[in-house]
């Protein structure tokens, strides 16, 4: 008996789903002949609704960040289906594949090494479009500053590279580059841990903005639960490839099943104030 | 460890400053020797039997007869015509020296004829500013006609090494795999060699005596076919870790192709360390080309690569009475000097710029 | 010791890489050593084909080669023409003087460099340590030639040392000290000029290695113990310095063996270098792959020998 969300049936179809979907890797040990396979990730099913997000949790190595890239297209997983409104990605060939490409984007950790050090902050923003071919040389660029200014960003600053810009700004630039396409869903790796707490809070409601204003779903994959506390509609645990418990946040918070859960809520400071807050 | 910020920044002046030192000094000299028909009084092979192993002619300012004159002039050898070394001169009979004089004509860059030199004396004067050879050829013109052979040597075999080495490196670090394996190993070979004596073994195998500037062509292409290797295994290097950062990976998650991230994101990162490696490789190879001429397997007569004007310094006798010979070996110390500062300097930068 | 093994077959097949290609490639050359006597008119064409056949000139390539491999594994070498003798015995005496040349010249700079780059280390940023950072970098800028040239100067302007060749003419009449004095004296300016040449980044290694290790938290639990600093040095820092300097010396051996070779030739030490260039010269085909194949022997070797150390040095290589 598969771990399912307690909602009610009477939902909307979701935007993207995965069912079945596993991943391993093969590694030989050094100067030996032996191969094994390393499983990132089994039987995963997962289901993602517009203007809703799904928080993925686990400890580091439990496979999110490998089931994240699979999801975005960036690796191919060994078995299962990705369906976004109903077209099998995975089966598509490469030229389907590039037009569904824009539909889902992902944001990165580290904003440092996700910005081309060489390229200024409009030639960032606009390479989605000049990879798709999308508008001219100047629509691009109009596209580029209009984006910058959705997320906060001022558009005099178009020509500056990415080490000018703070952790939080380039996060921006990251995330302004990541809208270009105008997907439906963003799949965000951990996407806040490396900004400090003001600008968490900063890009957190941005990013509440955006999803309401473009009805985006979101897949936020973390290892920290009181974050994921504060904006996640629905949690995922995942356990040594596995999902183990699948709830909406109050749910989990409140009675979490799973011992891994129960672990994983242990090392949050304060649950119940949580509680109170998410009642609120 | 990450310099204080503010110590950082009077560092990277001071970089920037050394890098542009050198720059202007090694561009000074390209000027000089490209345009060293100009600069020279003499042909490189323009030789007087009667002034052998002439010691470099003094300036004078003041004549015999204490008169102080703006204009230097020389005294040419007295008794021109026996042996050599004789530094006696015939005071009787100054030479003024002139400037922009018309002599033997000459070629800039086998192209544009002029027959203006930028100093020079009248005939039967012979200005040696840095003596004479054994054949009585100008040391200082030959000095200036030399550094076009070796420096253009050393500079096309630098690039012809950076290219396959980045085609190679490149191919190698992408596409990973039985490729990367391969061409590795095979630059493997290349490195089990002592590279002067991999030089020598290749320099064995093509004609002794064949034109001078097929000589040429042949050595340059030769120095830059074995040295591929080590500039090869650095770019792979570069081209492993750009390929798995996260603006590739983000760039392939918008449909991009290997093309496009290999020209716009891959290889633009390894532009510093082919800078470096360049401002390495050119002196190395120009010094590969002198020790080539020196010992008889280069460049042959009567091109004077700087390795020729050295190579009369193995007889004892030239080395120890004639000290002006010496000369073209001191000469080569400062310019290797800016280009290791160049190198250095670009290194420091290199490393303060990548995030 | 199956490391080794793989290190060792490795090698192995790495000179015979070399070998197929140095021998591919100088069979490039037009012409051979007895091209030039077509040009005698005393001497026949049939006299010459009947040369190039008894030395097996005439065969075609792979025969060739065969025949060289299977030559080098009784130990034979191939003829030289020009000296007109097998070229084993004659390349084992210079391999001999070439390993006595680069074996000194190795240890002397080792032995500057190693002290030199520690007390430069410990004494970081002070003016001894910038005199000397000067002096090496000054070192860097003069190309060997000019070095060996000078050296060779020094020698016959002043008298000092002998400027060239290995012994002196007396050298079978003296006695057993004398003979080792009289090599010493006539290996001192090469080995010197050697030792200089490759000194400058041997030095600037073990500076930053040893200052990379002074830096190490353990280093300041030892001297918080009160362990005397001399101490703290050679025993505690040096060996955790030697992982990436066993690396350097591998390196720079590949250095060393090109540097002889020049240094060889200026200063008549009659090692292989010289063997060498005249063996071009003259097209004496056989002498001039031995030459080569040996010096890719010695730095294969001395790879191998800097991996061996490396192994038993630090601990870390063996759970591998």
């Amino acid at each position: 008996m598969k771990p399912g969300p307690k909602f009610d049936a009477n939902r909307i179809e979701p935007l993207l789903r995965v069912t079945g979907l596993s991943k391993q890797y093969v590694q030989r040990r050094t100067f030996s002949r032996t191969e094994f396979d390393v499983s990132a990730f089994q039987d995963v099913d997962l289901a993602l609704f517009r203007g809703k997000t799904l928080a993925l949790v686990g400890e580091s190595g439990a496979g999110k960040s490998s089931l994240a890239r699979c999801i975005a297209l960036l690796e191919r997983p060994n078995s299962g289906r990705i369906e976004l409104e109903g077209a099998d990605l995975l089966a598509l060939d490469r030229k389907a594949l590039f037009l569904f490409r824009r539909r889902m984007q992902m944001i990165f950790q580290d904003p440092a090494s996700a910005l081309n050090p060489g390229l200024s902050a409009c030639e960032i923003i606009a390479e989605p479009l000049a990879i798709q071919r999308e508008g001219t040389k100047l629509q691009r660029r109009e596209r580029a500053l209009q984006l910058m200014e959705q997320v906060g960003l001022d558009a005099k600053w178009e020509r500056k590279l990415p080490f000018e810009f703070s952790g939080g700004q380039r996060q921006r630039l990251v995330i302004a580059r990541a809208l270009a396409l105008k997907p439906n869903v963003l799949i965000l790796d951990e996407a806040l841990s490396n900004l400090d707490a003001p600008n968490q809070s900063l890009i957190l409601e941005l990013l509440a903005e955006l999803q309401v204003s473009h009805s985006l779903a979101y897949l936020y994959i973390s290892h920290d639960l009181s974050l994921v506390s504060r904006f996640a509609d629905e949690v995922a645990v995942m356990y040594q490839g596995k999902i183990v418990e699948h709830k909406e946040t109050r749910g989990l918070f409140a009675a979490p099943e799973h011992f891994h859960t129960r672990e994983l809520l242990a090392t949050v400071h304060s649950v119940e104030s949580i509680l109170m807050e998410r009642s609120a | 460890m990450l310099p204080i910020r503010g110590c950082e920044q009077s560092d990277e002046l001071t970089h920037r400053q050394k890098l542009a030192g050198a720059l202007v000094l090694l561009t000074a000299v390209q000027i000089l020797i490209l345009f060293a028909g100009f600069f020279a009084p003499y042909n490189f092979a323009v030789q007087d039997r009667e002034r052998p192993f002439a010691p470099p002619t003094s300036l004078h300012f003041k004549d015999a007869r204490g008169n102080v004159h703006i204009r230097p002039f020389i005294y040419d050898l007295e008794g021109a015509g026996h042996s050599a070394g004789v530094s006696e001169t015939d005071s009787e009979h100054p030479y003024p020296v002139h400037f922009f004089v018309r002599g033997t004509p000459y070629k800039i860059a086998a192209m544009f004829a002029s027959r203006v030199h930028l100093f020079g004396v009248e005939a039967p004067g012979h200005i040696f500013l840095m003596g004479s050879d054994a054949y009585g050829r100008d040391q200082f013109s030959r000095f200036l006609f030399g550094g076009q052979i070796s420096m253009l040597a050393g500079l096309i075999a630098a690039i012809l090494s950076v290219s396959i080495g980045i085609i190679v490196g490149g191919i190698a670090g992408y596409y990973g795999g039985w490729v990367d394996e391969l061409l590795m190993r095979g630059g493997e070979l290349f490195l089990a060699l002592p590279w002067l004596y991999l030089l020598f073994a290749v320099r064995a195998a093509l004609p002794l005596h064949i034109s001078q500037w097929e000589v040429f062509l042949l050595l340059v292409s030769v120095m830059g076919l074995i040295g591929w290797a080590r500039p090869a295994r650095l770019i792979r290097g570069v081209v492993l870790s750009a390929k798995q950062r996260n603006f590739v990976v983000a760039a392939r998650g918008f449909g991009a192709s290997d093309a496009y991230l290999l020209r716009r994101h891959v290889l633009p990162q390894t532009y510093g360390v082919l800078l470096t490696q360049m401002t390495l490789l050119i002196p190395q190879y120009v010094l590969a080309e002198v020790t080539l001429t020196f010992l008889g397997l280069g460049v042959g007569e009567p091109l004077p690569s700087w390795g020729s004007l050295l190579s009369s310094l193995q007889q004892y006798y030239v080395l120890s009475s004639y000290w002006w010979m010496f000369l073209p070996a001191l000469l080569l110390i400062p310019l290797f000097l800016v280009f290791y500062t160049a190198a250095d300097a670009l290194q420091e930068l290199h490393k303060s710029v990548t995030l | 010791m199956k490391y080794f093994a793989r290190r060792l077959v490795h090698s192995t097949l790495l000179l015979l890489a070399v070998s197929i290609f140095s021998f591919g490639i100088l069979q490039l050359a037009p012409g051979d050593f007895f091209a030039p006597m077509g040009l005698n008119p005393q001497i026949s064409s049939r006299t010459i084909a009947a040369l190039r056949s008894q030395y097996g000139l005439d065969r075609s390539l792979p025969v060739r080669y065969a025949h060289w491999l299977r030559g080098v594994l009784k130990a034979d070498l191939g003829p030289s023409f020009a000296y007109n003798s097998p070229v084993a015995p004659l390349l084992a005496v210079r391999a001999r003087n070439t390993l006595l040349l680069t074996g000194t010249a190795m240890s002397l700079a080792w032995l500057i460099a190693i002290p030199l780059g520690m007390w430069s280390a410990v004494h970081r940023g002070k003016w001894a340590d910038r005199a000397a950072g000067v002096v090496t970098s000054g070192l860097v800028t003069v190309p060997d030639l000019v070095l060996f040239l000078v050296l060779l100067l020094v020698a016959v302007r002043t008298g000092w040392f002998p400027t060239g060749g290995m012994v002196s003419a007396a050298f079978s009449d003296l006695n057993v000290w004398n003979k080792v004095k009289d090599v010493a004296e006539h290996l001192f300016l090469p080995a010197l000029g050697l030792a200089i040449a490759t000194l400058p980044p041997l030095v600037r290694h073990v500076r930053s290695a040893m200052i990379e290790v002074l830096e190490a938290p353990f280093i300041r639990a030892a001297r918080a113990h009160g362990i005397a600093e001399r101490r703290v040095l050679f025993r505690y820092a040096l060996p955790v310095a030697a992982n990436p300097l066993i690396s350097l010396f591998g390196l720079s051996v590949a250095t060393m063996l090109s540097a002889s070779l020049l240094v060889e030739v200026i200063l008549s030490w009659p090692g292989i270098g010289p063997l060498l260039v005249d063996a071009i010269l003259a097209k004496d085909v056989y002498v001039v792959i031995g030459t080569v194949m040996l010096s890719s022997v010695f730095l294969v070797a001395g790879n191998l020998f800097a991996d061996l150390l490396l192994f038993a040095a630090d601990p870390r290589m063996r759970t591998e």
